[in-house]
């Protein structure tokens, strides 16, 4: 774990309550970053979607006042930011092909995953799934990278309509290993529609976010687990839903 | 001017006063990869049972104003696990003060306990919280009378030939009456505070953040309460007290010192940030200096 200042390059309004935070100030590693927002207590925990030339960006919905207060800050700020946090999506558990699920923001982590798994050669199906139309983002993005997408929306604004296991019936894409991200309840359903081998990234609230506070135990078929650390993400074989 | 940092408690000497709090820092080693451990003065490992414990259903921690609520409700490995493992690990890497926290639901679980902690080579100091609901007593916590402090002091004291420092609740109506009890029981020392019971609701849900209802108020929010009662119980007993309750920076330390306290631990900061104890650490010296201290110990409850 590390502790450094980043630089805000961007942080714009991307999709409805949706916003693609872009810093500057190395090339971290880790599943997800703890970002201090100046005013709030707590850190808040946000996936890492992409790495670039020392670019890290990052995906957040304004839902609370503490991500609200986050949209405000301008570019040319700067963040105090944790890296090296968090047990991320195996791509190497993945010997052929995969399909990526993603409900929502659970798009961003899968995004870097999609990345890894086409710089190893797999042949990589996504299924991203939205409330509605306007909350759609990285359509672009994943399109120019995996090998069949397929968008899901509630109200049936954009792609199919229903949720993300009603487009995985639609397009029954062949694949031997899964990952999924995305609300608990979706990430449920996905794990019990899908017969094979997977990891899904879970969420729960933490507070230290590196594995010291034991705020986000959960318990798991091999014992306790922490969220922040021994996870997010977790084998489905290992998830007590 | 050399700045002196080091303190004294109860004949163990500590290189500084900063610990961090027990529940805020694991059991020492999930930060050893983080910083050196050794620039702290002690530790304080995370509430320990007789048995092993899951704890409280999530969500287990809520935002607050300047400072955060938990019920984590002494998630730990038991008190074997603590002795065999976790200390003797900590004991390889840190050559400091290490406090056990000891927690129970009855007298004979913090006697079997602190009995076992005494016992561990690598355990200098033992630290009873008495927060916890006394299954035989209604369920009130120990820590909110002072016959059932005292009496748990008694209990403890017995089987411990270590310094037993007890960790007083601030959700009392006067602390200092709970620690002469403390004190009069035979405590080498008394550590305060600890949370204040708290509660936030979800408003668009309409319940509780939290899954156990309530929780433990802590973080920056509560230092004035927590320095007032350093004050308090630091001029009424005669044994050392460690100053706990939202301390953040060197300057807080001080002022924990001068209120009173022998050593002071940092808690729900270290959440917000990791490094905030050796951070600290670091800062002691060139703020002593900015006010003219050259050793710590000449400003315990100068005030």
């Amino acid at each position: 774990m590390f502790k450094q200042q980043y630089k805000i390059v961007e942080n714009e309004p991307v999709a409805a309550d949706t916003y693609r935070l872009r810093l500057c100030g190395g090339s971290p590693d880790g599943e997800f970053v703890n970002l201090e927002i100046p005013g709030f207590y707590l850190r808040r925990p946000i996936s890492i979607c992409d790495v670039q030339e020392g670019k890290l960006t990052l995906y957040y919905k304004t839902v609370g006042a503490g991500t609200k207060a986050l949209s405000t800050l301008p570019a040319g700020s700067h963040v105090s930011v944790l890296t090296g946090l968090g047990r991320g999506f195996d791509a190497d558990a993945c010997k052929g092909e995969a399909l990526l699920v993603a409900g929502g923001l659970g798009a961003a982590p899968l995004y870097l995953t999609a990345k890894k798994l086409k710089a190893q050669g797999k042949k990589v199906s996504a299924i991203l799934g939205f409330n509605k139309a306007d909350e759609i983002v990285l359509e672009k993005e994943f399109r120019s990278l995996c090998d069949d997408v397929a968008i899901a929306t509630m109200d049936g604004s954009a792609g199919i309509k229903g949720l993300v296991t009603d487009a995985l019936m639609a397009m029954n894409p062949h694949f031997e290993y899964f990952y999924t991200c995305g609300p608990m309840v979706m990430m449920r359903a996905v794990c019990q529609a899908l017969p094979g081998p997977g990891q899904a990234s879970l969420e729960e609230r933490m507070g230290c976010g590196a594995g010291f506070c034991y705020c986000c135990s959960i318990k798991t078929k091999s014992g306790i687990k922490r969220v922040c650390k021994d996870g997010p993400v977790f084998d489905k074989e290992d998830i007590i839903w | 001017m050399v700045s002196n940092l080091s303190v004294n408690l109860c004949g163990i000497s500590l290189k500084n006063p900063v610990i961090p709090a027990s529940g805020t820092f694991g059991f020492g080693l999930e930060l050893a990869g983080t910083f050196d451990l050794n620039v702290l003065g002690g530790i304080s490992l995370k509430g320990t049972t007789q048995e092993p414990r899951y704890g409280n259903p999530t969500p287990r921690v809520a935002e607050c104003t300047a400072g955060m609520i938990n019920s984590v409700g002494l998630q730990n490995p038991g008190i074997k696990a603590l002795v065999n493992d976790k200390v003797p690990c900590l004991r390889d890497v840190y050559d400091g003060c290490i406090i056990a926290n000891i927690s129970g639901f009855s007298l004979e679980e913090y006697r079997n306990c602190c009995a076992l902690s005494d016992k561990c080579e690598g355990i200098d100091i033992i630290e009873v919280n008495v927060s916890c609901p006394n299954v035989h007593g209604g369920g009130l916590a120990f820590g909110t009378s002072a016959k059932a402090a005292a009496d748990v002091t008694r209990a403890v004291r017995e089987v411990c030939r270590k310094p037993v420092f007890i960790k007083l609740s601030p959700n009392v109506t006067d602390i200092v009456e709970i620690a002469r009890a403390c004190e009069d029981a035979g405590a080498d020392g008394l550590t305060l505070v600890n949370t204040f019971l708290g509660m936030r609701i979800d408003t668009v849900r309409r319940k509780p953040v939290l899954a156990n209802t309530m929780g433990g108020f802590s973080g920056k929010a509560i230092f004035p309460i927590a320095l007032r009662m350093v004050y308090q119980v630091a001029h009424a007993c005669k044994i050392p007290v460690i100053g706990c309750g939202g301390v953040s920076t060197a300057g807080d330390v001080i002022e924990m010192m001068m209120a009173g306290a022998t050593a002071v631990q940092v808690g729900a900061e270290n959440l917000r940030n990791p490094l905030a104890c050796p951070e600290i650490a670091a800062a002691l010296p060139s703020t002593m200096q900015q006010l003219g201290i050259q050793n710590l110990t000449d400003i315990i409850g100068i005030v």
